[in-house]
């Protein structure tokens, strides 16, 4: 259980142009991606790159968020300032990102929230600590358990390959 | 119990001789295809390797496509730089499909890939683009990934922990009235099933409207079966998809179409008659907010584009060229025409489509993803109003947040810049 607090409370459909619009699609370093997260939402952004959002904080939002483009950077401009997000949805390439970058996603049917409020954020639910309302969680489907068990899938295809490479 | 056209490819690919839904499969990948992005990939491939002593070599070069489309000539000098780093690793790695900045055989990757015969019925097809889902068109299995899944299958060969998706069945018939065609059948499916009404899922097409469906529209169907929230669209190949691959994929080789079992398991079935189906538009800044043409007449339009993966082939240009032709773009409207490939632009030149489309006053650019991604050509203004022929009409996607987006077909971009406003083009006389 963790406990965070919500800095950002969106709705559906939040898609990758809105996470990392398109323009800085040229920046693909994740030292560099940060800096433009939510770039069209000005004062959010700004918020983060002067660090006044704390690690481990929360953007809570509706259904498919994070649909549209495959974009890499809609998950390593979030996972550079380590929030966690909680959707009652995702859009499946962004998921699948996420698990592949190690950018905390959670699954919350019906989940609803407002900047300030606190969240207690379980294996099988979410508290908001402040509406004292309980929402469910949707587990990973099992099949990406593998990839976060080893940190990512850069280090799970790594382990992967010397595998193949030894059984030559 | 029968199989879908997508759990038969899956079940080949993975060396099996059946897969359920919901199985978890690693399909040996036919087609690994990237753009820009391919320098990103670059990156996380290297990364791979690092501490293991091994010399980083992607598994079959061969199976590997990169095309340049998404900021095409370079709009920075990030851009070029990124470029020029793909440029060195296709040359050190002997990567043969690939398509640099060319008038000749440049493009959009989605049409690149179909017009040269690199996507195959029954292909695992994947790439680091969401429309991906267009190669679905030709019978493959084909979906959007991501950079770091990209190198990862670079180095394996293999999409690792991929679930076998659900199929929904959509059942197409009728005859598309005129000024009615491929892009609004789909945006009135997207419509209908919502922005993540398909998630997860794959939506397979059927029907005689189908059947009589050239592959160009096709292609606009799968493309945007991804605005449904699907993982893929697919149209089984039949005779069309053969003709395609002789006669304009240049395709020698023995087709083999993979097609679904009679009890294939559909999660749901949804039926459309498309008879009398008026043309369609999506509202800002979602796709799925649809309306038909006539609840949206009038609106006043800034820029006109033309183009993109979705509707900048052919006979999409034919179409705007007919109702362009003789004809001016309104005063305080701008129109931009990008046609999907260098081959398309060429056949477009031959055909006259270009000196009417340019005597009528749209600017014809380059072939490429122009301002679909708002990152350069033809951003809009504060406040400015767009009619598109591209896929997203999200906040921000042309480049400006303030800004608003309408996605509609050829037919209805090509009207509306007559008037400036948009028009239902089955209102503008024969043409």
């Amino acid at each position: 259980m963790s406990a965070s607090n919500v800095v950002l409370a969106l709705g559906d459909d939040v898609s990758t142009d809105v996470i990392y619009p398109g323009r800085f699609m040229a920046t693909v370093l994740p030292g560099e991606t940060p800096l433009y997260a939510f770039a069209d939402h000005a004062e959010f952004n700004t918020r983060l790159k002067a660090g006044a959002v704390p690690r481990g904080s929360a953007i809570v939002a509706g259904k498919n968020f994070g649909c549209g483009s495959s974009r890499e950077q809609a998950v390593s401009t979030l996972k550079g300032h380590e929030l966690v997000i909680v959707a009652e949805g995702f859009g499946r390439i962004f998921l699948q990102n996420a698990i592949n970058l190690g950018l905390r996603l959670v699954e919350a049917p019906g989940v609803q929230a407002s900047v300030g409020d606190e969240l207690a954020i379980g294996l099988v639910e979410v508290v908001n600590l402040t509406t004292g309302k309980r929402y469910p969680t949707r587990p990973l489907p099992a099949a990406r358990q593998a990839i976060v068990d080893a940190g990512g899938l850069i280090p799970y295809t790594r382990r992967r390959l010397l595998e193949t490479a030894g059984r030559r | 119990m029968g199989m879908t056209v997508v759990q038969k490819i899956l079940a080949r690919a993975s060396g099996r001789g059946a897969v359920a839904v919901g199985a978890v499969v690693e399909p040996a990948v036919d087609l690994a295809m990237s753009h820009e992005n391919g320098a990103l990939v670059i990156n996380q491939f290297l990364e791979i390797y690092e501490g293991t002593g091994l010399a980083p070599a992607p598994w079959d070069p061969s199976r590997i496509a990169i095309i340049f489309d998404h900021r095409v000539p370079a709009e920075s000098s990030k851009t070029a730089t990124n470029q020029r780093k793909v440029r060195a690793f296709v040359a050190a790695h002997g990567i043969t499909k690939f398509h640099d900045i060319r008038g000749d055989r440049g493009g959009i990757c989605h049409q690149i890939l179909p017009e040269n015969g690199y996507v195959r019925p029954g292909q695992v097809v994947v790439g680091t683009d969401s429309h991906t889902t267009s190669h679905g068109a030709l019978g493959a299995f084909a979906f959007g990934i991501g950079a770091t899944e990209m190198a990862s299958v670079w180095a394996l060969g293999r999409a690792v922990n991929i679930e076998v998706p659900a199929t929904i069945s959509v059942q197409v018939h009728g005859t598309l009235p005129p000024m009615v065609g491929p892009k609004d059948l789909i945006l009135h499916l997207v419509g209908e099933i919502g922005a993540a009404g398909a998630t997860f899922r794959v939506l397979e097409f059927h029907g005689d409207t189908i059947r009589r469906m050239p592959t160009s529209g096709r292609l606009t169907l799968c493309n945007m079966a991804v605005e449904a929230g699907a993982t893929s669209g697919i149209v089984p190949a039949d005779a069309e998809t053969v003709r395609y691959l002789r006669e304009e994929a240049g395709v020698q080789e023995a087709v083999e179409p993979v097609v679904a079992d009679a009890d294939a398991p559909y999660e749901r079935v949804m039926d459309v008659d498309v008879s009398a189906l008026a043309p369609q538009v999506a509202c800002p800044h979602t796709v799925d907010n649809v309306r038909p043409v006539t609840s949206v007449a009038g609106t006043h339009v800034d820029q006109i584009v033309i183009g993109s993966c979705t509707n900048g082939r052919l006979d999409d240009l034919a179409t705007a060229a007919r109702i362009l032709r003789g004809r001016k773009v309104a005063d305080g409207t701008r129109m931009l025409v990008f046609p999907a490939s260098g081959r398309i632009y060429q056949q477009a030149l031959a055909a006259g489509y270009v000196a009417d489309l340019v005597q009528a006053g749209a600017v014809v650019m380059n072939a490429g993803c122009g301002p679909c991604l708002g990152v350069h050509e033809g951003a809009l203004g504060d406040g400015e109003v767009a009619l598109s022929t591209t896929n997203r009409n999200f906040k921000g996607r042309m480049g400006n947040a303030s800004a608003e987006v309408y996605l509609c077909s050829p037919a209805v971009a090509a009207a509306s810049a007559v008037t400036g406003a948009i028009a239902d083009p089955r209102e503008g006389g024969e043409r």
